[in-house]
């Protein structure tokens, strides 16, 4: 009897914990399954402890570049090992926190790999070969997804890395060779180009970070290769040889041409694959689509009754908020109350690089397919106080507004900071501000977010410090 | 202070109306009573005076425009003393919160002494809405709705605590959309021709016959009606009205008998409405007056009380104003019958179509020479096809062929039409 539950969510990534949390509020008996740590990727292996280590090569780049500020920093250098330590210490830190919050919430935490068995129905493997049997009016499948493997070189974590190795390193890669140009692939190369190592950046398509807004890709572009680092696009790595001390790679270039180069590591960052092996879904007759995704609707429910999937496992942006936003909106549907759908358009995205990015909505290139006639606002870093203060005079802030009805259809921003700005335009999309409020709000002197009013007032016409 | 004309309201239902036409222009000295434009509501043109003084400064909605808000600022008055040049337009001149219940200062059904010319409602500032309950809607969904003419007050929102978003309005546009008689699209092709955008006139003629003959089931019912008496009653009326310039026509005469029937036989004299029926104590017909790029139909009210003489002079005049568009709206909204007359065209009988929420239209062929049974004798007789179209969710066959047989009595005795 104790055993059962109004719902039971396979996975404690920051999906399956936050509609956990959610679900125990509006009074469900809830109890969770995690087969390695709570938390899930997000908060051991992904968002936090990679902040964790761009903290400390953006510390690192202001040391060896103090005397711009007037100081003084003559012997610098890291201790490899302390700064993947601390990573791993912020990561624990917020391991144990989700354990507490389980607790408080009355959330019962089963560990152990989880399988569906029928409808309402799931089965607990634990390590130790035990097995225990659950039950459930619903299950949420929140299993997450897991980098994809080229498929002509698996990843051996010595010279050829996935995420998860290029987070603990043993050392500094001398030349580092990464695969993609998405946030997890320019994160990396901005994190190991600023620990000293020589980046090459390969990317399929003709632009890198190419999810983001064109202005946004060219920019970077400029800003990268400004640091030392080789992009090539449109270019394709078609052969990778790790060997004992190195990685041999041939790539092909945009004009065909294939050359082979040798580097010390590869990071192949190039997408996700769903973790839905095991979890008993084709038995049931969950439907999946495209890359093996499973199908959703707006409130995360699938094609069998009973059965909800959110998160990475049902698909792009892969995010870790969006998928906590999904869980909260599948649960609160679950539990009768009138969510609205969820939609993709007010996610923002954020990469942690330097420079970084932040966006939400529709890039220029998607308004105007969208049919939108647009006006659009476009201010640089370097016509802000605060940033040249900071010392940080590179970047800009764009608004893509709808002509005719004033929505704001998308923002884009690169620079110092952006990732902490986006969120007041994602509540401006959020409350369908128009044009006229955000003019008429004020911000506050001096700080970088004085970019974003200028913006919107380039868009019509009356940008002050330009 | 420099003075905000505000787009009037000319009826009481009227939300918004096209400015036909600007007769002064920016820099001429406005004295009170100056008509300052034409605007064109559903109904008609009408004119629309100054109840202020001063230099008209800007104007801020160009002729020609059309679906302009009531309450949308359309020009600035700088008054005595101001420098018209130096005003600036308002950012933004935002149309009030269109509810019912904001009566509009010019509604003349309210105003007892009804002035001859509309006149602008005195610039007030824009009332907020009516029981003092702000709706909540995001900025957008705000800006969406004006942009597409729909009423806040009349959506229901889908975001927090009932908050109207730009879902619910695109929801709203979905639903009408698809609730609003599709017209097909027509496609002419290579037939020469030329197109030409509806009237305002002409599209609340299309809205309002669709409505009337998709909602309201007719039921027709004609008799042939000997004229003779009535046109021979006529000669005498004129030629003795003679001396005060009063000629009274045959549809003149019609009206009178239509009332007179219509007090007769009080279950024709109704309006069907919803889950009641409207019994009306006096008869005022409604006239079908064909105007240039239409048609209107003033109204003689409380025909079945006044003189043959003065229903003429008021058909008249009436008549004359409408052709010029400028009736007011209480004087062809309502009714409680109509009469069509087409028999200057020869139409020997035809089927009108009712004016709801009348229940009844009387549609009056021509009067011609028929052979015709006149006392067990063939003879020749001047006779009309006169017939009933009736509503007939209120009014029941009997009662309408009642009508009928009341109003042929009268015509062909006419007499009693005058006492």
């Amino acid at each position: 009897m104790t055993n059962q539950y109004d719902l039971i969510i396979l996975g404690s990534g920051p999906g399956g914990y936050v509609a956990a949390i959610r679900a125990s509020q509006l009074g469900m008996k809830v109890a969770i399954v995690e087969r390695e740590k709570l938390g899930g990727i997000c908060l051991n292996w992904g968002c936090i402890p990679t902040k964790a280590l761009l903290r400390t090569s953006e510390i690192y780049h202001y040391m060896t570049h103090a005397e711009a500020y007037g100081l003084k920093a003559e012997k610098t250098g890291f201790d490899l090992a302390k700064v993947v330590e601390r990573s791993r210490k912020v990561a624990g830190q917020l391991n144990q926190g989700v354990t507490g919050l389980m607790k408080k919430n009355k959330v019962d935490v089963h560990e152990g790999f989880g399988t569906i068995t029928a409808k309402g129905k799931l089965t607990v493997k634990t390590e130790d070969g035990k097995t225990i049997e659950l039950s459930a009016k619903s299950i949420m499948i929140a299993t997450g997804a897991r980098a994809r493997d080229l498929p002509f070189a698996k990843a051996d974590g010595k010279r050829i890395w996935t995420y998860r190795h290029a987070m603990v390193p043993e050392e500094v890669p001398s030349k580092l060779l990464v695969i993609g140009s998405g946030a997890i692939g320019v994160e990396f190369a901005s994190f190991y180009s600023d620990m000293g190592a020589e980046v090459t950046i390969v990317e399929m398509l003709p632009r890198i970070l190419p999810v983001e807004d064109e202005d946004v890709s060219k920019h970077m572009l400029k800003a990268l290769k400004k640091q030392g680092m080789t992009i090539m696009t449109g270019a394709g790595v078609e052969k990778l040889e790790a060997g004992a001390k190195s990685v041999k790679a041939a790539i092909k270039d945009a004009k065909g041409k294939v050359a082979e180069s040798e580097f010390s590591h590869a990071i192949v960052a190039i997408g996700i694959v769903p973790n839905t092996e095991d979890t008993g879904i084709d038995a049931l007759g969950v439907k999946t689509g495209k890359n093996g995704h499973i199908e959703v609707d707006g409130f995360g429910r699938t094609n069998v009754e009973g059965i909800l999937a959110i998160g990475d496992v049902t698909g792009p942006p892969w995010l870790a908020h969006k998928a906590s936003h999904e869980g909260v909106v599948a649960v609160e549907k679950l539990a009768g109350e009138n969510p609205h759908a969820f939609e993709t358009g007010n996610i923002p995205g954020c990469t942690y690089s330097r420079p970084q990015v932040a966006s939400v909505g529709l890039t220029e290139a998607q308004a105007k397919e969208a049919g939108h006639k647009v006006k659009v606002g476009n201010f640089p870093f370097i016509g802000n106080g605060k940033a040249i203060a900071l010392g940080e005079a590179e970047g800009f802030v764009k608004t893509v507004f709808d002509e005719k009805t004033g929505e704001l259809l998308g923002a884009h921003m690169i620079g110092a900071e952006v990732t902490e700005l986006i969120q007041g335009y994602a509540v401006a999309r959020q409350l369908e501000t128009t044009e006229a409020e955000l003019m008429e709000t004020v911000f506050p002197h001096p700080t970088l977010s004085e970019m974003m009013h200028e913006s919107v007032l380039d868009a019509y016409g009356r940008v002050i410090h330009m | 202070m420099p003075i905000e004309l505000k787009m009037p309201a000319l009826s009481p239902t009227m939300e918004e109306g096209t400015l036909a036409k600007w007769l002064v222009k920016e820099g001429d000295e406005i004295s009170s009573g100056d008509i300052m434009a034409e605007i064109e509501t559903d109904k008609a043109t009408m004119e629309f005076e100054a109840v202020d003084e001063g230099v008209l400064a800007k104007i801020l909605i160009p002729e020609g425009t059309d679906e302009v808000q009531v309450g949308t600022v359309i020009a600035i008055i700088a008054e005595e003393g101001e420098d018209a040049a130096s005003i600036e337009a308002p950012a933004k001149s935002e149309a009030p919160a269109k509810k019912k219940e904001e009566a509009p200062a010019a509604e003349p059904a309210s105003a007892p002494a009804a002035p001859a010319k509309v006149a602008a409602p005195a610039p007030a500032p824009a009332a907020p809405s009516g029981d003092g309950d702000r709706i909540a809607a995001s900025p957008l969904a705000r800006r969406l709705a004006e942009q597409n003419g729909l009423d806040l007050a009349q959506l229901s929102g889908s975001g927090p605590r009932g908050r109207i978003v730009k879902a619910d309005i695109e929801a709203a546009l979905e639903g009408g959309a698809a609730a609003a008689p599709a017209s097909a699209p027509v496609d002419a092709g290579d037939i020469p021709h030329e197109t030409e955008k509806l009237s305002n006139m002409r599209k609340t003629i299309a809205r309002r016959l669709t409505e009337a003959k998709q909602t309201v089931p007719h039921i027709y019912l004609t008799v042939d009606i000997q004229l003779d008496a009535l046109l021979d009653l006529r000669k005498q009326l004129n030629a003795s009205l003679e001396p005060r310039d009063i000629k009274l026509s045959v549809n003149d005469l019609l009206i009178k008998a239509l009332a007179a029937s219509l007090m007769q036989v009080p279950k024709c004299n109704v309006s069907f409405a919803g889950d009641q029926l409207i019994s009306y104590h006096r008869a005022d017909i409604a006239v079908a007056v064909s105007i240039p790029g239409g048609l209107i139909t003033p109204i003689v009210t409380g025909a079945n009380e006044k003189s043959l003489s003065a229903i003429s002079a008021e058909v008249k005049e009436l008549a004359g104003r409408a052709k010029e568009g400028k009736l007011q709206p209480h004087e062809y909204q309502g009714g409680t019958a109509s009469i069509s007359n087409m028999g200057m065209f020869g139409i020997k009988q035809f089927d009108a179509v009712i004016n709801p929420p009348q229940g009844m239209i009387m549609a009056i062929g021509a009067g011609e020479k028929r052979p015709y049974v006149v006392n067990e004798s063939l003879q020749i007789a001047t006779v009309m096809s006169a017939t009933g179209s009736f509503d007939h969710r209120a009014i029941d066959g009997a009662d309408g062929a009642q009508l009928m047989q009341a109003f042929k009595q009268l015509v062909e005795n006419p007499l009693g039409m005058l006492a």
